[in-house]
C-alpha cells in the first residue's frame, strides 16, 4: 500500500533546516517557535500512523516502480516497528524544541542551532524510513554530522574535545557500516533491504563465512553508534557536553534509532536471527548493564552520571533483544519471544521518555545555577520544586519504582529471561535495577537537600522549560498504561509483530 | 583476487594508523585511509571485465558487449560528499583544538577521561 504521508517526516524538517538561517535574519524568536510547530506537526503525524490500519505503507520516491518485482528507486518503507520509531522520535523531539526556546538563548548562534537540530530529526526520520541500505547509510551519516557538531556547539575547550572523539569514533563505525554494506551488495546484488532478504532466504548466497564477516563488521559499527560496551568511549563525553536539549535527543533517541533500530532491521528482518549473534548481542547487553551502572555511581558531573545510565539501560534492551533472538532461532515458545521482544521495545521508548526527562530536567538545573556539578548544588527543592518533581518522578522511572514505566518494562524483561531459562541474566538485570536506584538517590540527595553549596539566588526556570518538564513526566506516568492490552495493541504489538515474523518483512514490502 | 587483498591491506593500515597515531592531523588522515579503500572496493565489485560506461542507449551494444555495474558508482559519489563532510568537520575541530590547546598531540589534548 502506498502512503504519500511517510515523506513529509523528512521533507519537512529538511526544509525547516535549509530555510531557518534565512528567517533568522528577520527575527530569531520566530525561528524557534517555528521548529516547535513543525516537530508538533510530525508528532501529531506519527501519532495519527498508528491508527493507520495498514501494516505497513510503501513511498516509491520519484516514482520509479519496480520492474519485473525487483526495486529500482528509492523506497521509504513504514511497518510497526518504524512506526513506534517515529513515534518516540518526534515526541521527543517536540518536547526538545519546546525546551530550547528558553534554553537556547544563553548559546549565540541560535539560527545554527535549529538548523542543526532540524537535519538531526530529519537523518533520524529518514534512518527509520529507509527502504534500503545505503539509504540507511545516508541519512545515518545525516544524523551524526548534525550531532557531531551540536556537541561541540558550545565551543570550549571540553566540548570540542568531545565532539573530536565522537567524529573519530563515529566516522569509523560509519565506515565499517559502508564496508559492511559493500560485501553485502557484493554478495546479494541488491541493496534493498526486503529484495536483501530475500535473496538470502533463496540460499543464493552459498558463502556463510563471507556473510557472517559482514555481520560482525556490521555490529562493530552499529556498536559504536549505540555505544555498547567496549565501544562505550565517546558516549559520556558527547553526551554530558552537549546543549541539554541535544544530549536529551542523544541519549533519548539517537543512540536507539542509530542503534538499536538498525540492529534490529537488520538482524531479524533481513538476515535469519541466528544463535551465535543472539549470543553476542545479549553478552553485549549484560556487559554495558553492568559496567555501565558502575561507571554511573563515580560519577559528580550530573549529565556526565545520566550518560552512562544511558550505556546500562541500553544494555537491558539489547540483552532482552539477545534473549527474544536466541529463543526464536532456537524456536522456542513464541509467547516468550513476543514477551521478551515486547519488554525490550517496552523499555526502549520508556527510556527515550525518562531519560529524555532526566537530561531537560539537568537542563533545567543547570540553566538556574550554571553548574552541573552534583557537589556545587543542594538544597534546590526549596527553590525549584517543580524541577525537583519532575526529575523524582524521571528517577523513580529509571530505577524502576512500581507506578512508573520503568518498572514495569524493568520486570518483564527479567521474568521474559527467567522464563527462556537465562537465570545468570535475569539476576544481573535484578542487581543493576538496585545499584541504578542507588544512584538516583545519590542524584535526588545531593541536588535537592542538604545545605546549599553557592551564595545566589535560585529561581525556577521559565514556562517553556517547565511545560517540557511536566508534560515528559506526566507521559512517564502515562506509559504504564501500556501493560493493558488494548493500549498496547496500538502502540507495541505491530513493531513486536513486526519482529516475529523475522524475514516476512521481504514478502510484505515489495510490492508498493 | 590480489587487488581485493590489497584493498583490504590498505583498509587496515587506515585502523593501524588511526589506532596508534598521536598526532590528530594523522588521525585525520588515516580516517581519510580507510574511506578510500572502501571507496575503492565499491568501485572494483561493480567493475565487470571488459565492460564499457554504463552510458548506452543502443540496445544492439547492450546485447552484444558487457556493461559495468553503475550502482556502485553513484554511491561512491554520494560517499565521497560524506567524507568530504566528515573531512572538514575534523580538520575544523582540529584547528579549534589547535587554538584552545596548543598542541596537536592527543595525549596532550585529554580534559576528559571517557
Amino acid at each position: 500500500m502506498e502512503d504519500k504521508t511517510l515523506i513529509f517526516f523528512i521533507v519537512l524538517p529538511f526544509l525547516a533546516a535549509f530555510s531557518l538561517p534565512l528567517i533568522g535574519l528577520v527575527s530569531e524568536k520566530a525561528e524557534s517557535y517555528i521548529v516547535a510547530i513543525i516537530s508538533l506537526i510530525l508528532m501529531v503525524l506519527s501519532v495519527s500512523s498508528l491508527f493507520n490500519l495498514a501494516e505497513s505503507t510503501v513511498y516509491v520516491v520519484g516514482g520509479w516502480y519496480p520492474v519485473e518485482k525487483i526495486p529500482i528507486g528509492i523506497h521509504l518503507v513504514s511497518d510497526g516497528l518504524s512506526k513506534l520509531m517515529l513515534l518516540i522520535v518526534n515526541t521527543l523531539a517536540f518536547f526538545c524544541a519546546v525546551f530550547a526556546i528558553d534554553y537556547i538563548k544563553k548559546y549565540t548562534g541560535q539560527k545554527y542551532f535549529y538548523t542543526l537540530f532540524c537535519l538531526q530529526l530529519a537523518g533520524l526520520n529518514g534512518v527509520v524510513l529507509a527502504g534500503d541500505m545505503f539509504n540507511l547509510f545516508v541519512f545515518m551519516e545525516v544524523a551524526s554530522k548534525a550531532s557531531y557538531a551540536l556537541v561541540a556547539f558550545g565551543v570550549r575547550r571540553t566540548e570540542i574535545e568531545a565532539s573530536f572523539k565522537y567524529q573519530v569514533l563515529g566516522g569509523l563505525a560509519s565506515l565499517f557500516m559502508l564496508f559492511a554494506i559493500t560485501m553485502l551488495y557484493w554478495m546479494t546484488s541488491t541493496l534493498n533491504m526486503a529484495d536483501m532478504s530475500l535473496v538470502l532466504s533463496k540460499g543464493l548466497v552459498e558463502n556463510g563465512n563471507a556473510l557472517r564477516f559482514a555481520q560482525l563488521f556490521l555490529i562493530a559499527g552499529v556498536g559504536i553508534k549505540a555505544a555498547m560496551i567496549p565501544f562505550h568511549a565517546w558516549l559520556p563525553d558527547a553526551h554530558s557536553s552537549a546543549p541539554s536539549p541535544v544530549s536529551a535527543m542523544l541519549s533519548g533517541v539517537v543512540i536507539k534509532v542509530l542503534g538499536i533500530y538498525v540492529l534490529l532491521r537488520l538482524f531479524i528482518n533481513v538476515f535469519e536471527p541466528d544463535i551465535f549473534i543472539s549470543n553476542v548481542f545479549a553478552v553485549l547487553g549484560g556487559i554495558s548493564m553492568t559496567a555501565g551502572v558502575f561507571l554511573a555511581i563515580g560519577a559528580w558531573d550530573l549529565k556526565r552520571l545520566l550518560a552512562y545510565h544511558s550505556i546500562s539501560q541500553m544494555g537491558y534492551v539489547m540483552m532482552g533483544i539477545g534473549i527474544g533472538m536466541g529463543i526464536l532461532a532456537s524456536a522456542g515458545p513464541s509467547a516468550t519471544v513476543a514477551l521478551t521482544f515486547t519488554a525490550a521495545l517496552f523499555h526502549m521508548i520508556n527510556h527515550a521518555v525518562f531519560k529524555g526527562l532526566l537530561f531537560l530536567s539537568a537542563g533545567s538545573i543547570e540553566h538556574a545555577t550554571g553548574t552541573v556539578n552534583l557537589k556545587g548544588m543542594g538544597g534546590l527543592a526549596k527553590y525549584m520544586p517543580l524541577t525537583m518533581a519532575t526529575s523524582f518522578v524521571a528517577s523513580m522511572a529509571i530505577a524502576g519504582i512500581p507506578p512508573f514505566n520503568g518498572f514495569f518494562s524493568k520486570f518483564a524483561i527479567i521474568v521474559a529471561a527467567i522464563q527462556g531459562g537465562y537465570h545468570f541474566r535475569a539476576a544481573l538485570g535484578f542487581i543493576v535495577g538496585i545499584i541504578t536506584l542507588a544512584s538516583f538517590l545519590k542524584f535526588q540527595r545531593y541536588a535537592f537537600f542538604g545545605k546549599p553549596q553557592y551564595d545566589f539566588s535560585i529561581k525556577e526556570s521559565p514556562f517553556f522549560i517547565k511545560f517540557s518538564l511536566v508534560s515528559l513526566a506526566v507521559l512517564c506516568l502515562a506509559m504504564s498504561l501500556l501493560i493493558f492490552s488494548s493500549i498496547r495493541e496500538i502502540v507495541l504489538d505491530p513493531a513486536v509483530n513486526t519482529l516475529l515474523e523475522t524475514t516476512g518483512y521481504a514478502i510484505k514490502n515489495l510490492q508498493p | 583476487m590480489t587487488l581485493y587483498i590489497l584493498c583490504f591491506i590498505l583498509f587496515l593500515v587506515g585502523i593501524y594508523g588511526l589506532v596508534i597515531s598521536r598526532n590528530i592531523i594523522k588521525m585525520v588522515i588515516s580516517l581519510t585511509i580507510v574511506e578510500i579503500s572502501i571507496f575503492l572496493m565499491l568501485i572494483m565489485i561493480g567493475y565487470i571485465s571488459g565492460g564499457i560506461a554504463p552510458v548506452v542507449f543502443d540496445q544492439q551494444i547492450l546485447d552484444n558487449q558487457a556493461v559495468v555495474d553503475p550502482l556502485p558508482q553513484t554511491m561512491v559519489l554520494t560517499a565521497i560528499v560524506i567524507a568530504l563532510a566528515t573531512n572538514s568537520m575534523l580538520l575544523t575541530m582540529a584547528i579549534r583544538l589547535y587554538k584552545k590547546y596548543g598542541t596537536f598531540d592527543i595525549h596532550e589534548i585529554s580534559k576528559l577521561k571517557g
